[in-house]
């Protein structure tokens, strides 16, 4: 008994301890204070702001919540095609990598492992010195390449599983029935990867939606923002725009939501945790 | 048609040589030659030579180092909680903790910054290590409790069964078995810290350079050359430390999903 009781509070105490930071800013979301600690009376203005574009009380809001809009704006759009395009990429990769053998399968595998090896900073300085050496200029499309550079190998690792578990003579009965080979895929493989594809779609999308280092090298000086370089940008101007905090509070509740959702009805099917 | 499925994989072989393969032979590229593409080797010998170079590094191994400790030490009793049959019954639980893994970490980095400005507390190497531990707290967690949670409860029965005291079951049954679980663990906490730049900057205020931003700095300053020298060294202790913890490694543990 006596244990049980430590334990709890041992998890309890960690536990405050790991979401003290994101209750705190949550707290702060409903007080217009410029600094936080600064409590000046509950108010719902940042989160109006937010999603009317500026404070009516301050002028200079609207050109910072203008940008800060863009860097979210920014943000999806880039995890969206970087991690539909290495969904897409990656599952025929995986296709061609659970067909092939030898030394050529565990070389494709290796490489495939190197951008999740790597340290955020060494893909972020390795692509920056590939644009600079082709003489590409950084905006979108970099940054795009660079977030499917270190999305695929996520994908290629979820749906590989789906193939070795799948039989493979079920394709070519499908082949033996005339259906063509796109047909194929489409009615036959596909269906079966789903679930190794969905997964590394959301892991994809995640990475990305989290990815600083990467961005941070391969935008360069094109005035292209995420979240992530936003956020870096206002720390070392050195005050948080205060209609981050309702920002944060939202995506915080938005990815909680999410993933009880997806475990609870995952853990009622095989009573073990998905993330 | 389908015998040649091997082939397509071609089209993600030719994207990975190009914004893989290649990117790597570039910063060895340029780590060795100078402004004008000469061959030099004076961009390394800098590393050694230039006292901020080589005490950012240190400094950075010494962070990197506490920080697994730190979250090694409070990690693991957590894990052991969590996947504790009497303990703990429910997931959710196990949820919460993981959960902060998925929250971009430059916002949560900021949020405890924030924390230390308002309570007063001068930005350091307290503030640091704090920080950092919260940060990577989770990958710690996560690892060490899947491997718990799937280990069979009746090796540690089993010695406790033959007389084993609970600490002995602990060292010479548990710890053993959740061995590749730490191993991940350290793996995805050391490797980060070690290369981090932003978040160091945030929590010490710039007071406390780690090797990350010494890199950083160089390509903020043009110094592609020096920073390219500096990324090699990294990209050669990674590697070292990959090889050396592979052999031990459990591959079958899958993705993070």
């Amino acid at each position: 008994m006596m244990k049980k009781i430590l334990a709890k509070s041992y998890l309890g105490l960690v536990l405050v301890l790991l979401y003290a930071p994101i209750a705190f800013i949550a707290i702060y979301s409903f007080t217009t204070a410029k600094s936080l600690g600064n409590w000046t009376g509950f108010s719902l203005d940042l989160y109006s702001s937010l999603f009317t574009g500026g404070r009516a009380a301050d002028v200079s809001s609207h050109e910072t919540l203008s940008a800060l809009i863009a860097a979210l704006n920014n943000t999806l759009l880039i995890a969206f095609i970087a991690s539909l395009a290495s969904t897409f990429l990656g599952t025929l990769a995986a296709i061609g990598i659970f067909n092939m053998k030898g030394r050529w399968k565990a070389a494709v595998q290796f490489t495939n492992n190197i951008p999740l090896l790597n340290p955020d900073i060494i893909t972020g300085v390795s692509l920056f010195l590939l644009f600079v050496f082709l003489h590409f200029s950084r905006g979108y499309l970099t940054v795009i390449l660079a977030h499917i550079t270190f999305c695929t190998p996520y994908v290629v690792l979820n749906v590989l599983p789906k193939l070795s578990q799948m039989n493979p003579n079920i394709y070519e009965a499908a082949l033996d029935l005339g259906a063509t080979p796109m047909q194929a895929l489409r009615k036959v493989m596909i269906p079966q990867l789903r679930p190794g594809m969905i997964s590394g779609f959301i892991l994809a999308f995640t990475m990305s939606l989290d990815d600083f280092a990467v961005t941070y090298f391969t935008a360069g000086s094109s005035g292209l923002d995420t979240l992530s370089t936003y956020i870096y940008a206002d720390a070392r101007k050195g005050g948080l725009t205060p209609e981050l905090r309702p920002l944060m509070t939202i995506i915080f509740l938005i990815i909680l939501a999410v993933l009880l959702f997806v475990n609870l009805r995952n853990f009622k099917k095989n009573k073990s945790l998905t993330i | 048609m389908f015998k040649k499925r091997s082939t397509w994989a071609i089209p993600y072989v030719i994207f990975m040589a190009l914004f893989v393969v290649l990117p790597l032979l570039l910063i060895a590229f340029y780590a060795f030659t100078d402004g004008t593409g000469h061959f030099t080797v004076k961009n390394l010998m800098n590393f050694f030579t230039d006292g901020k170079f080589l005490n950012s590094f240190f400094v950075s191994l010494e962070v990197a180092l506490e920080n697994t400790l730190i979250c090694l030490a409070i990690g693991y009793p957590v894990a052991m909680i969590l996947a504790s049959k009497d303990l703990n019954k429910s997931a959710v639980t196990a949820l919460l903790f993981i959960l902060p893994m998925w929250i971009n970490a430059l916002m949560r980095t900021m949020a405890t910054a924030e924390i230390f400005n308002a309570f007063g507390i001068q930005l350091g190497k307290g503030t640091l290590l704090f920080g950092m531990a919260y940060d990577y707290l989770p990958f710690m967690i996560y690892p060490i409790y899947n491997i718990l949670n799937k280990m069979d409860a009746s090796y540690a029965e089993a010695a406790a069964d033959l007389g084993a005291k609970p600490a002995t079951v602990f060292l010479k049954v548990t710890l053993p078995l959740s061995m590749p679980g730490i191993i991940s663990g350290v793996m995805m906490v050391f490797m980060p810290t070690v290369s981090t730049f932003a978040i160091s900057e945030i929590l010490t205020n710039n007071t406390i350079q780690l090797f990350g931003s010494v890199i950083q700095e160089q390509f903020y300053n043009m110094m592609w050359n020096q920073g390219a020298a500096l990324a090699l060294v990294m990209l050669i202790i990674i590697g070292l430390t990959t090889v050396f913890s592979s052999g031990k490694e459990d591959e079958t543990q899958g993705g993070l999903i």
